[in-house]
């Protein structure tokens, strides 16, 4: 019903183009250098002020109601909810707002159709009075933009300002996730500390939140805070980490020497797209290949040495992450290196250094700042990483730095702990935003300091 | 050799730190040094070459069995004694299908043989049938040969990916059978069938009795019409062999075969560590022989929803349900992303706030994915009371994530234009807006779109973030619009992959595949648009 209020907007909107042009036409009987603004731009103003103030209407309705409708519910309904738990209240409301507006219903029962009566009238009500709304508010913005219009009339201004701020706002955005995810994170994960303490977050050595509830149903017991211990999380992700920058360091740094300095056309032609496509690979599908293809083979191949490898060894999806940070590593070395001038090369050679000397010894040390701000910038991409050890790595929390073994990161402890239906507000989900939080600040750290390393120590040669 | 040049070169001149035989060393250490260094650098790089061929000719080759699928074709009856034609809803089509197949073994008569013989076509069958009576309706009334999808064991058995078969062998000497059906003694001319089945695995027992059991590979005879599986040998008289046995496909006769009229084929994965039995591989050989089985293209894995059923799973529902998030990604994330770079490379005033938001930008690409799943999850979902599992949340969560990847391409292109074509804009009497609008914007447009699909194929292959909002939902149906319950490419092929059904692993190879082609297909666009439209100035 709405829906169609937006497209009527839109064809006033048209409508109003037309009639602002041809009215500042006509102001000036044609003479259309007379104008201030050209006549395609009174058009576009009055089109903004006939239809733009009952379309941002119609967002903040559209933003504001369903939260209006489902307190309206559960006040006349209190009495039915008081009796549920959260998530059965929960569900309670999904179902009766699947009942009145189409979509799928768990299980219908007559407090449920009630609900989803009164649903659709409270729906009905508000759809008219945003009509309303959105009808008086074009019809005085037409009214008052057209009284405007008229031959020394600036609306290229109005409408060049209008633009102006839309496009603020668009830069805003920016700046809106960045507030949207920190709250959202430090909001639940207050929530989550309130239960369980930060220190035994922080330090804690066992972590295991699938046994979270001493009790049971709705009204679980205290929450046991001793297993919310996240260091075997962190100590996984280290050490994963860790063997995937052993295999991307060296091949990454090596390969950007290589295609630098080395490599001929050809054979930058061609290596060039394949760093590409391995850059370009989806996550999903490295992880794919590590759990039924390079773990096993580890798995085989120790079994042959005599050494028993876990069939989710760190070992695979760490060598696996490592070959997805090749590209980021490389190019950003090669950055990097391309960065020293030529002049150092040069210099270098006319004392009789070979290329790898002049490599090792004088770029290399030249573009440290550099190389070591890229390979904080791939440790942070692998702390990040999810898919790979998702697929790849153990759901136990182990604390060892055995390589065979089985470990878990905090990305996967993330997905299992939300990816199902949980209710929401239970230690269990909360604690996902806190290792959340954690994988937050430990990323923007990595980026931060990386930034500055280049910032503080970079030659100026220029 | 090195003496006589070192010698013969102190005869010309004299010999300085630069040319004496420890400098000749050195050199040739520097130069030593010089070919491993280089060669090192060559070895990573064909390291990653190694690395990309093994990723992508492994999933290439698991993927391509996925690609055609056996079907089964069967004379079904579908005279009104079965399917009555005024109430097609009410009919057990299944039922229909599997009496057909029945009736090719007749000798099969066991509840269990029954149920397993049953197997061995898709569950999906009655469905398959309904619709094509449906849309054929003269088919109702006769006996139809119908191609029925094959199991997804009996498939990949058929395709080889399940069990390890040996040729068929003829069999050197005469086989005589006691009875045409059940238990049976077979009694050999010679004793060069205990030898074989020492070498298949059989265990040793008392008087030189072999026993194979199901950890031994499977020796099956097929003679006179019939198969039969071996279960004991041992020496009988006169240098004979006496074998027990289990016919599975009952004889003709219990006639001798001559020599070369019998044939041993050996299953060499023992049966014990194979999904298929015996039995099964028997008749499957058995209609197969009778040319019943072809092999097809899988239209089925290309045009529907997903599936439980491995041999039934389709990623049509994926393929829609990463369109319309891509969609709602594309339509969000251009607009904002063009318009954020516009406004900081033309507008923006170099102060405070605009390197705020410039270094927030650069931060906000090195978050990684997870963390926005997690935002979507809290604000989207939780706050906003957004439905989950559907293509308008994921895209949104999606554009959150590909902002700033489109933001800081258009900013690179936009920078590109050089400021005389800005100034000549300028000094003929353009605003500001104008000049942006009109003649900058433009210019960048190819270097936009470039980053952009880059941007877009980064979003098509994401599925950390998806998980999240709870598109990883077992869907069945296809997606019909931004709001329903839909899954997508990447995150179809994360649940394929945790499937333990065998089937499924080819499946998520192909799925694998389809997604890489819509990928190579994006960047080919952007690396077209790159060479045709990008200027340089």
């Amino acid at each position: 019903m709405v829906g169609y209020l937006v497209v009527l907007l839109l064809i006033l909107a048209a409508a109003a183009y037309w009639i602002g042009r041809t009215r500042a036409v006509a102001s000036v009987n044609g003479d259309v250098a007379r104008l201030h603004s050209l006549p395609g731009q009174h058009g576009t103003f009055l089109a903004l002020f006939a239809a733009g103030p009952a379309l941002f209407a119609i967002v903040l309705w559209s933003m504001v109601t369903p939260g209006i409708e489902s307190s309206i519910i559960a006040d006349r309904f209190s009495a039915e909810l008081s009796g549920m738990g959260v998530p059965q209240a929960e569900a309670f409301m999904r179902d009766a707002r699947a009942m009145a507006f189409g979509g799928l219903v768990g299980f219908a029962d007559p407090t449920k159709e009630a609900a989803a009566a009164v649903y659709k009238s409270i729906h009905a009500t508000s759809a008219w009075i945003i009509w309303a709304v959105a009808l008086m508010l074009s019809a005085s913005g037409f009214y008052w933009a057209y009284s405007r219009i008229a031959q020394a009339y600036r609306a290229r201004h109005v409408v060049e300002r209008v633009l102006r701020a839309f496009l603020i706002v668009c830069s805003a955005v920016a700046i809106l996730t960045t507030i949207g995810i920190v709250l959202s994170l430090i909001f639940e994960s207050l929530r989550f500390f309130q239960q369980v303490p930060l220190y035994k977050f922080l330090f804690g050595t066992h972590w295991s939140p699938q046994s979270a509830f001493t009790g049971a149903g709705a009204e679980a017991g205290a929450v046991n805070q001793d297993i919310f211990g996240m260091v075997p999380l962190f100590a996984g992700t280290l050490l994963i980490t860790f063997i995937a920058m052993l295999v991307a360091a060296p091949i990454g740094l090596m390969a950007a020497i290589y295609l630098s300095d080395y490599a001929s056309k050809s054979v930058r032609a061609l290596a060039k797209p394949v760093l590409e496509i391995l850059a370009g690979i989806p996550t999903v599908v490295y992880g794919f290949f590590a759990a039924l293809t390079v773990a096993p083979y580890f798995r085989s191949m120790g079994e042959s040495l005599g050494l028993n490898v876990a069939s989710e060894s760190a070992l695979a999806a760490g060598v696996v992450m490592g070959i997805m940070i090749i590209p980021f590593v490389s190019s950003l070395s090669d950055d990097v290196i391309n960065a020293v001038p030529q002049s150092l090369r040069d210099g270098s050679a006319g004392l009789g250094a070979t290329k790898s000397e002049t490599i090792r010894k004088v770029i290399l040390p030249a573009a440290l700042p550099g190389i070591v701000s890229a390979m904080l910038l791939a440790v942070s991409r692998a702390i990040g990483e999810t898919m790979i050890v998702v697929m790849a790595a153990g759901l136990a929390a182990n604390l060892t730095a055995n390589p065979l073994e089985a470990v878990t990161t905090v990305t996967v402890q993330i997905v299992t702990l939300l990816v199902g239906d949980q209710e929401f507000d239970s230690a269990k989900t909360l604690a996902a935003f806190a290792l959340g939080l954690v994988l937050f600040c430990i990323t923007l750290t990595l980026n931060i300091v990386a930034l500055r390393v280049v910032q503080k120590y970079r030659e100026q040669y220029d | 050799m090195t003496d006589a040049i070192a010698s013969f070169g102190a005869g010309r001149r004299p010999v300085s730190i630069h040319t004496d035989d420890a400098a000749k060393a050195r050199l040739k250490g520097r130069y030593r040094a010089e070919t491993w260094f280089k060669w090192l650098g060559a070895a990573a790089v064909a390291l990653a070459g190694l690395f990309l061929v093994l990723l992508l000719s492994t999933i290439v080759t698991q993927a391509i069995p996925a690609l055609r699928l056996n079907y089964l074709t069967l004379p079904i009856d579908l005279s009104a004694a079965k399917v009555d034609p005024a109430k097609l809803d009410a009919v057990n089509y299944d039922a229909i299908a599997q009496e057909a197949l029945a009736a090719k073994f007749p000798d099969v008569t066991s509840r269990q043989d029954k149920r397993l013989l049953r197997g061995l076509i898709s569950t999906g069958t009655g469905v398959f049938l309904r619709k094509d009576i449906a849309a054929d309706p003269g088919m109702l009334g006769r006996t139809v040969n119908y191609a029925v999808p094959l199991d997804d064991f009996a498939d990949l058995y058929l395709k080889g990916l399940l069990a390890d078969v040996g040729s068929d062998e003829a069999i050197s000497t005469s086989v005589t059978p006691s009875e045409t059906s059940g238990d049976i003694d077979l009694t050999f001319g010679d004793d060069t069938m205990l030898a074989l089945a020492r070498g298949w695995g059989a265990t040793e027992g008392e008087n030189g009795m072999l026993t194979l059991t199901s950890g031994a590979s499977s020796l099956l005879v097929a003679f006179n019409g019939g198969t039969v599986k071996l279960t004991a040998l041992s020496p009988g008289a006169n240098g004979t062999a006496v074998a027990k046995g289990t016919v599975i496909e009952a004889l003709d006769s219990t006639a001798p075969a001559a020599s070369g009229q019998a044939f041993l084929r050996v299953i060499d994965t023992p049966e014990a560590s194979r999904k298929i039995s015996d039995k099964e591989i028997a008749w499957l050989d058995t209609l197969k022989s009778a040319g019943l089985i072809e092999s097809r293209f899988n239209s089925i894995f290309f045009f529907t929803g997903a599936s439980r059923e491995p041999e039934l799973a389709g990623v049509w529902g994926a393929v829609v349900g990463s369109f319309l998030t891509m969609i709602v990604t594309l339509a969000i994330a251009f607009p904002i992303g063009v318009s954020a770079a516009i406004y900081l490379e033309e507008f923006a005033p170099k102060n405070r706030l605009t390197t705020i938001i410039e270094v927030n930008i650069n931060n906000l690409a090195a978050v990684p994915s997870i963390v926005f799943g997690l935002l979507g999850l809290a604000v989207f979902l939780n706050f906003f009371g957004l439905p989950r599992s559907a293509p308008v949340v994921g895209g949104m969560v999606l554009a959150l994530m590909t902002l700033p990847i489109i933001i800081i391409a258009s900013r690179a292109s936009l920078r590109a234009v050089p400021p005389s074509i800005r100034e000549a804009a300028l000094g003929i009497g353009a605003s500001k807006v104008q000049t942006v609008f009109h003649h900058v914007l433009p210019l960048a447009m190819p270097g936009i779109m470039t980053g952009t699909i880059l941007g877009m194929a980064h979003a098509l292959g994401e599925t950390a973030p998806l998980l999240m909002i709870g598109m990883v939902a077992f869907i069945v149906d296809i997606p019909g619009g931004f709001t329903d319950p839909a899954t997508i490419l990447p995150v179809q092929i994360f649940m394929w992959a945790d499937f333990p059904e065998a089937g499924f692993q080819q499946k998520t190879s192909a799925a694998i595949l389809i997604l890489l082609v819509f990928l190579v297909i994006m960047n080919a666009i952007a690396v077209i648009l790159r060479r045709r439209f990008e200027r340089r100035w």
